[in-house]
């Protein structure tokens, strides 16, 4: 029975997570300088060590209400061919560990617009993690 | 199995090829010092490893050529032999036999039919004559082996010594280093600005205390010296960028029939690496242009009674801080009028505007985007693209290019080039609640304007800066924010291209050193930043890309951009001295100019806007009465001849120049606004009637250049006889 590590994290108390092999490192919170002009999914820029970092606001790219102003944020450092790049969370979670065969698609019940990120749901003992489909989430500009 | 085979053939290949490119130059260097062990053991290493492994890839015909190679080596490595020309030829020879063979391979996989077998020989009986001693070597070459013998090895021994101390300290002074390992380090230092300017803000914040002003101090000379130090290593020469040019000119020339050279100066001038990177596709582009277009082909140039030969010279230089290359053939020049019919042609602008473009304004219409004169597109150039990514690609590096070309003798490109791109000096500035950095290559001045300086041009906001109108662009609407009221506005002083416009942003707070950090592919479509930095403070900050944002900026009605084209550009010539002059015409058609700096507008009445108020129409002007007095009027009664009123005869709109006269505003009716022109008011010719401060020549016609204060002063003496019924004049 294969089991694989997740990164997990809430964002508008979604508990979703990505493959811990995808991510490159998690932040708390991080001035970011906003982007003028730029796609309406990206927050801003932050300097990461001296890296100048993208991040994607991971509420407006899956359609939720917007964060409330002052309210506490996170960013989850994945690693693209691009380079790394941060999805702005509300919090983060825990590693955990998910079996295969308690993953489940979505229901059909789930909301269009943006069902095709999320892979399904891996059913854990005291909640369902979501399975960020990170590769269609970061698939926004065309 | 097959696959796997064709990958060890392609890597043999690549390696072979590598090591044989490095052969030829070893060869050399052990022809010129026969007892370097370490070149002889590279050389043997290199004929020994393409000898086992196309043993085992079973390429016999390469092996045979490698293994006799290798035994002559042998012979040189146990010093049983001494290297001599005939040996160096026969192993260069060898060199290319490998290469032919591997070629072969390449293509046919087979190490080809041909056997050296006359090469192999040549191999074997160096090796074999030589013999196992050296001794036996003599006979070999010279003809008297006694004599010979003492005097050959003397020469090594006086000369060699001296040639190999040179030799190692030359190689002592230089090493190879990794490109990475020098970008890296460029990285660091970048990052070391950084700290360094974070350390200048909190030692500000400090109240400069002295302790710690002292150590910013420090750390910032010592940033500063390594900064330049680190710079230094990335440089190289500029030759790197234009050595492909001969070749690729030669054979251009061939294609098109024509004969053609390069001539180059300056080939050691030092740029970075990153800058000959961005400027070897523009160059390369301008060269081909210059065979394909500028050089004529050999009946033309010998009807025109040049040499066969056209020449393409490129010339580099250091001036101020920045790299100048300039770039000249001895072509047919650019045909001007050829331009300005395809300028109409494309729309670009109107038959009359085509007459009156300068010279300048013509040229620069090759770099807009789509535009090319030739006839027949060629497949190597003239597709109408290049010149506008040429202007594009050298913009965006902060450089810039200009043309100047004499019809029948040649064009001259003069391209301005910044010596790196790592780090920029910035100005920066605040909108909104953001810091932006705008490179200071862009910057040209930094003024301040009141909200009423600021005027309109067919809503497009204008600002008066030196008697010429600067397009005002806002930093804050242009990012789609709002624009802030303000009680003076800053405005930054841009040249983007060939255009120079105002940025109008919130503040100005400092300018500095920053690093030029890219920003991630997913902001790739906002074109207008250049780039992202990290600031004093660690917050990050974007870099306006000043091209971009006046491309963006321009984004106008056609019309509004071509009204503001035709204002702006008339006055654009920096280079010319004198004023501009404002050139209109009576109702004659007389031509008359008057300074710019005098006029306070230019508008356009309605003569059913006419009022009659005493012996003067008036309009009402805002909240003012403005008053209004025909050119003609005020010339006639210093002619004294009959002329035509424009008040009582011209068409429906009256052109009125509005001058500010003595705090009253007076507005001036003539025949038609005609003109911007620069002229150098010492140069005038003496007037002809007062009045006139004299005369030039603007279009082939001669213009009168009017004294409007004296003009006025006198009529206002007669305005103000006419109001109170004196006549004075008569």
């Amino acid at each position: 029975m294969s089991t694989s590590l997740y990164a997990t994290f809430t964002v508008a108390d979604r508990y979703l997570g990505v493959p811990v092999a995808r991510v490159q490192e998690v932040l708390r919170e991080q001035p970011i300088t906003p982007v003028p002009l730029a796609h309406e999914h990206i927050e801003g820029l932050l300097n990461m060590r001296g890296q100048i970092v993208t991040a994607l606001n991971l509420r407006a790219r899956l359609g939720l209400a917007p964060r409330e102003a002052g309210a506490p944020s996170a960013h989850v450092i994945v690693l693209t061919d691009e380079g790394p790049l941060s999805l702005l969370v509300d919090a983060l979670g825990d590693v955990v560990t998910v079996h295969e065969d308690r993953f489940e698609l979505p229901p059909d019940t789930l909301q269009t617009d943006t069902r095709h990120l999320i892979k399904g749901a891996y059913k854990l003992d005291d909640a369902l993690l979501l399975d960020l489909d990170l590769d269609r989430t970061l698939d926004f500009t065309t | 199995m097959s696959n796997d085979m064709d990958e060890i053939v392609q890597e043999f290949l690549v390696e072979s090829y590598e090591s044989l490119d490095r052969l030829d130059g070893d060869l050399l260097a052990l022809e010129r010092d026969p007892h370097s062990k370490d070149t002889l053991a590279s050389i043997f290493r290199v004929m020994h490893t393409i000898k086992g492994t196309c043993g085992f890839l079973g390429f016999p015909r390469l092996e045979r050529v490698a293994h006799g190679a290798e035994s002559l080596l042998g012979g040189l490595r146990d010093g049983t032999i001494e290297v001599n020309p005939p040996i160096a030829s026969a192993l260069l020879a060898t060199g290319d036999a490998l290469r032919q063979m591997l070629n072969n391979i390449e293509r046919a996989g087979t190490d080809g039919d041909e056997d050296f077998l006359h090469l192999v020989a040549t191999l074997e009986r160096l090796r074999a004559s030589a013999g196992a001693t050296a001794p036996n070597r003599i006979p070999a070459t010279p003809p008297s082996p006694r004599k010979d013998a003492p005097v050959r090895p003397e020469p090594p021994q006086t000369t060699e010594p001296v040639a190999e101390a040179a030799r190692a300290s030359v190689a002592d002074a230089n090493i190879r280093v990794d490109v990475a390992i020098l970008d890296n380090l460029m990285t660091l230092v970048g990052e070391l600005v950084l700290a360094r300017n974070h350390i200048a803000q909190i030692t500000a914040a400090s109240d400069h205390d002295p302790v710690w002003a002292a150590a910013a101090q420090h750390l910032h000379a010592i940033t500063a010296d390594l900064q330049d130090g680190v710079m230094r290593t990335r440089l190289q020469p500029i030759h790197t960028a234009w050595a492909r040019f001969p070749r690729v000119v030669r054979d251009l020339g061939m294609a098109l029939g024509k004969q053609v050279r390069v001539e180059t100066d300056g080939d050691d001038t030092e740029l970075d690496r990153s800058i000959i990177e961005a400027i070897k596709d523009p160059l390369m582009h301008l060269v081909r242009n210059a065979v394909d277009h500028g050089i004529e082909t050999l009946e033309e140039r010998e009807a025109a009674g040049k040499p066969p030969e056209g020449v393409v010279h490129l010339r580099a230089s250091h001036e101020g801080g920045q790299v100048t290359i300039v770039m000249r053939d001895d072509g047919r020049g650019i045909d001007l009028d050829k331009v300005r019919a395809r300028g109409v042609e494309r729309g670009l602008l109107r038959a009359e505007q085509a007459k009156k473009l300068s010279v300048h304004d013509t040229i620069e219409m090759i770099f807009l985007p789509g535009f090319s004169t030739m006839d027949q597109v060629t497949n190597l150039s003239g597709r109408g693209v290049g010149m506008d990514v040429v202007k594009t690609n050298l913009g965006r590096i902060g450089g810039s290019v200009e043309v100047t070309t004499t019809p029948g003798k040649g064009t001259t490109y003069t391209l301005k080039i910044p010596l790196t791109l790592a780090i920029i000096p910035a100005l920066l500035v605040t909108s909104g609640a953001q810091r932006y950095a705008i490179p200071q290559v862009n910057l040209v001045e930094l003024v301040r304007a009141t909200p009423e300086q600021i005027e309109q041009v067919h809503g497009a906001p204008v600002l008066r800066l030196r008697d010429r109108l600067l397009p005002l662009v806002y930093l804050a609407s242009e990012l789609g924010g709002e624009v802030a009221e303000a009680t003076t506005h800053h405005v930054v002083v841009l040249q983007a291209d060939d255009r120079r416009f105002g940025l109008v942003v919130d503040t100005v707070t400092d300018s500095a050193e920053i690093v030029v950090k890219p920003v991630g592919s997913y902001l790739k479509g906002v074109d207008t930043f250049a780039g992202a930095t990290i600031l004093g403070d660690g917050s990050v900050g974007l870099i306006l890309d000043i091209i971009g944002l006046a491309r963006r900026a321009h984004v106008l009605t056609k019309k509004q951009e071509r009204e503001l084209a035709e204002l702006y550009d008339h006055t654009e010539e920096t280079e010319t001295t004198g004023v501009s002059l404002l050139v209109f015409s009576d109702h004659e058609g007389g031509r008359m100019a008057i300074p710019l700096e005098l006029v306070t507008r230019l508008e356009e009445f309605p003569r059913t806007e006419l009022e009659a108020a005493g012996p003067f129409p008036v309009v009402q002007y805002g909240e003012e009465i403005l008053h209004l007095v025909d050119i003609s009027r005020l010339m006639l009664d210093r002619r004294r001849t009959s002329r035509t009123d424009g008040l009582s005869s011209a068409g429906e709109t009256l052109p009125v120049i509005v001058y500010l006269h003595e705090g009253r505003r007076v507005g001036v009716v003539v025949g038609q606004i005609l003109d911007v022109v620069r002229h150098d008011l010492v140069e005038l010719q003496p007037g002809t009637r007062p009045g006139v401060a004299g005369t030039m020549i603007t279009q082939d016609r001669v213009t009168e250049v009017l004294d409007l204060p004296q003009i006025l002063s006198d009529w206002d003496e007669d305005a103000l006889a006419a109001l109170t019924g004196v006549e004075l004049s008569a």
